[in-house]
């Protein structure tokens, strides 16, 4: 009798021991890669020593980690530069090329699937109708007939509702309009992601993961570089790339000529031209976060 | 020094205690243990063990959260007739509610911890050390409120208790003050949280100014409801003791809370059906459904049916002042607040989401034992606040008593 209980207690405290040790493996998962950056303070507040610093440890990290050569940029504003960014209703036939294009160029996760432009389809006899739209449509071919297209990612809202409500100051809008996420500094708690009236906000609900093929490794800190677990991200008109005086991926991928881009200061650009000669028009104008992203009819 | 004694000897307190107080309190820690092993699940998984989408990115837990900021704002139900009309029977049972305030601020932060991406960069949002977005960020000032509301209570419950252990009276000039300012913070608390939903215009279906009136008075319809049932059972299995008519009371209170949720309901329901705007999908995918959708359509009604019942049963003297139906009153406005703030606040904001585009909810066994491990802490930390208040005050054990004397002396 005595021995029974013995052994059953321990047997119990040798269960305790696995589930003690099986606890603390799980948690010393978080304090890995997770727990390098904990001292670091908001990007924001750094000084240019520092962001050079981190700069260079992110690309001796992402170089380890994916076995290719990174670059992690840390390129301010141009001066003089206000992007604004036009997608022509009449030509886009739906193929989701630039939601793919997207993928590829910044990094988003292939498995859980993140993609920060999401193109609805929407029936021409309702209009621009959200509540009526489908974003799974997935015939032989498209456009279908009696169908209209709308991509739809970050709109760039020159008074964004997402900024006001981060508790952290992790998100914000720089001065050349584009807002952005200090991902080391996300807490993840998607008050941001509730916010925003476009479902232009992505949160990865698992680790990212992609392969060292299909890494993009030309980055830039407030972009497209490899993000973890836990941290919500969205478009930046691929920063990486606009702020080095290129297109969007988007923009160069689209096969339909619909995605338009140029900076809004200058007279002579092209989107200065669409917003002046064609009509143009806003989504969910009514909630007055005045998009950078405008949509016309070109033709 | 004196503090010091106090604490040693309510710790032996929780030391002693019957064959029932260690089963329920080995209950507890069970629960805790089935719950926590989820929340490894999570934190090796990340949020992808809930059934959280981008579409519906707060669910569960923010429901939680959004219910127990309710019965934290709730113990200002018995302040009010104790303080403020100094009526005496219903004075000591104050701390109860204020225990009960302490241990709901403490729940509402675990479940915020539990639902963010980097619980360990929580930091960042905190004054100071952190870059807090005050005052543009709603859920700054619900920081500061919850803050501020959990140390006002934690000192108002700790200091009469100390009071009472040294049987020497408390000073009103202290007390009075605090406890009234503890009623215009927990009409803040709630009020806040409401705010955090009702300023998103992204989101129609909280962006009503009924709303924080709304979660004022359905806070007042369920704490009081715990309580209700809390004091019967402290009543049969300790020395607490409360007359019934406090219990009257209390239920007089609930009965005009209830009769104000039930009215603000309706001029919500008439607003969004009679206007029958586009909004009004969020609405009808709580009540009806769109299609083959209709996994809130149970939740909702028996939401309904629990809350309006309850009152019924409030309402009438007879029912009310008979413990039985006193009882199940209770029971059901507790459940019908707790599935409406649960479930039925939260999901339709996100159903259809901002695209119109519908991905249906519901808790994920993961989150379900997360949420039974939060709340078994909470009861845990509850009942040994509990018998350390009911000791004291009930059962004479204060400073007299104390063995631990000597060994400080």
């Amino acid at each position: 009798m005595q021995k029974s209980k013995k052994s059953t207690r321990r047997e119990f405290f040798k269960k305790l021991s696995v589930g003690v040790g099986g606890s603390v493996v799980a948690l010393s998962a978080c304090t890995g890669p997770e727990f390098d950056n904990f001292f670091q303070k908001n990007f924001k507040t750094l000084s240019k020593e520092e962001i050079d610093n981190i700069l260079l440890d992110l690309e001796k990290k992402y170089t380890e980690q994916y076995g290719k050569e990174f670059k992690v940029s840390g390129k301010k504003a141009i001066d003089n530069t206000f992007f604004g960014y036009a997608l022509d209703l009449s030509r886009c036939v739906g193929c989701r090329r630039c939601v793919y294009g997207c993928v590829d160029e910044n990094n988003q996760s292939r498995d859980p699937q993140i993609h920060w432009i999401t193109v609805l389809q929407m029936e021409k006899e309702k209009g621009i109708d959200y509540m009526h739209s489908n974003m799974y449509y997935n015939p032989e071919k498209v456009p279908e007939e009696g169908k209209f297209y709308v991509p739809i990612a970050c709109q760039q809202c020159a008074n964004p509702p997402c900024t006001k409500v981060c508790p952290a100051k992790a998100t914000w809008t720089e001065p050349d309009g584009i807002t952005v996420i200090d991902y080391n500094w996300c807490i993840g708690c998607r008050y941001c992601q509730s916010a925003c009236p476009y479902g232009a906000r992505h949160f990865n609900w698992g680790e990212p993961k992609i392969t060292n093929e299909e890494i993009n490794t030309n980055t830039h800190y407030l972009g497209n570089r490899p993000r973890t677990k836990g941290v919500v991200e969205k478009c930046t008109f691929c920063i990486q790339r606009v702020r080095e005086g290129k297109y969007p991926s988007c923009v160069e991928v689209c096969p339909t000529g619909s995605r338009k881009f140029g900076n809004l200061l200058d007279p002579n650009s092209e989107i200065r031209y669409i917003l002046e000669n064609k009509r143009v028009v806003v989504l969910k104008a009514e909630l007055n976060t005045q998009p950078n992203f405008f949509y016309f009819f070109g033709v | 020094m004196k503090f010091l004694l106090f604490f040693l000897d309510t710790f032996k307190i929780l030391l002693k205690g019957g064959k029932s107080y260690y089963a329920w309190v080995l209950f507890l820690v069970l629960l805790i243990a089935w719950g926590f092993g989820g929340y490894i699940n999570q934190l090796r998984d990340g949020l992808q063990a809930t059934n959280m989408t981008d579409s519906v990115s707060w669910a569960f837990y923010i429901g939680n959260f959004t219910f127990l900021v309710g019965v934290a704002a709730a113990a200002i139900m018995l302040v009010i007739p104790a303080y403020i009309y100094n009526w005496k029977p219903i004075k000591e049972i104050v701390i109860f509610g204020e225990l009960l305030a302490i241990t709901a601020v403490v729940l509402c932060i675990g479940f915020i911890m539990v639902d963010i991406g980097k619980p360990h960069k929580f930091w960042h949002m905190l004054p100071l050390v952190g870059t807090m977005n005050f005052p543009d960020s709603i859920l700054a000032w619900d920081f500061f409120v919850l803050a501020f509301y959990f140390l006002l209570n934690l000192f108002i419950a700790t200091y009469l208790l100390y009071c009472y252990y040294y049987k020497q009276e408390y000073k009103k000039s202290l007390v009075l003050p605090l406890i009234l300012l503890s009623i215009p913070a927990a009409v803040a608390i709630h009020t806040i949280t409401a705010f955090l939903f009702n300023a998103m215009p992204a989101r129609p279906f909280w962006n009503s100014a009924l709303l924080a009136p709304r979660f004022l008075a359905s806070a007042f319809c369920s704490g009081p409801a715990i309580l209700i049932i809390l004091f019967q059972v402290l009543r049969k299995t300790t020395k607490f003791e409360i007359k019934n008519e406090v219990l009257w009371t209390i239920a007089e209170l609930m009965v005009y809370a209830m009769f104000i949720y039930l009215f603000f309901s309706i001029a919500e329901y008439f607003k969004e059906f009679y206007s029958d705007t586009e909004h009004l999908v969020y609405w009808k995918y709580l009540l009806f459904g769109l299609g083959e959708h209709k996994e809130l359509v149970p939740f909702s009604w028996v939401s309904i049916i629990l809350g309006t019942t309850a009152f019924i049963l409030f309402l009438f003297p007879k029912t009310r002042k008979n413990l039985l139906t006193l009882n199940i009153g209770a029971v059901m406005i507790y459940f019908s607040v707790y599935i409406e703030k649960g479930m039925a606040l939260i999901i339709p904001g996100f159903t259809p989401d901002v695209l119109g585009q519908i991905n249906v909810y519901v808790p994920s066994i993961n989150e379900i034992r997360i949420t039974a491990m939060i709340f078994s802490l909470g009861a845990l930390l509850f009942t040994f606040m509990v018998k350390v208040a009911i000791s004291i005050i009930f059962e004479n054990n204060n400073v007299d008593k104390s063995t631990s004397v000597e060994a400080i002396v």
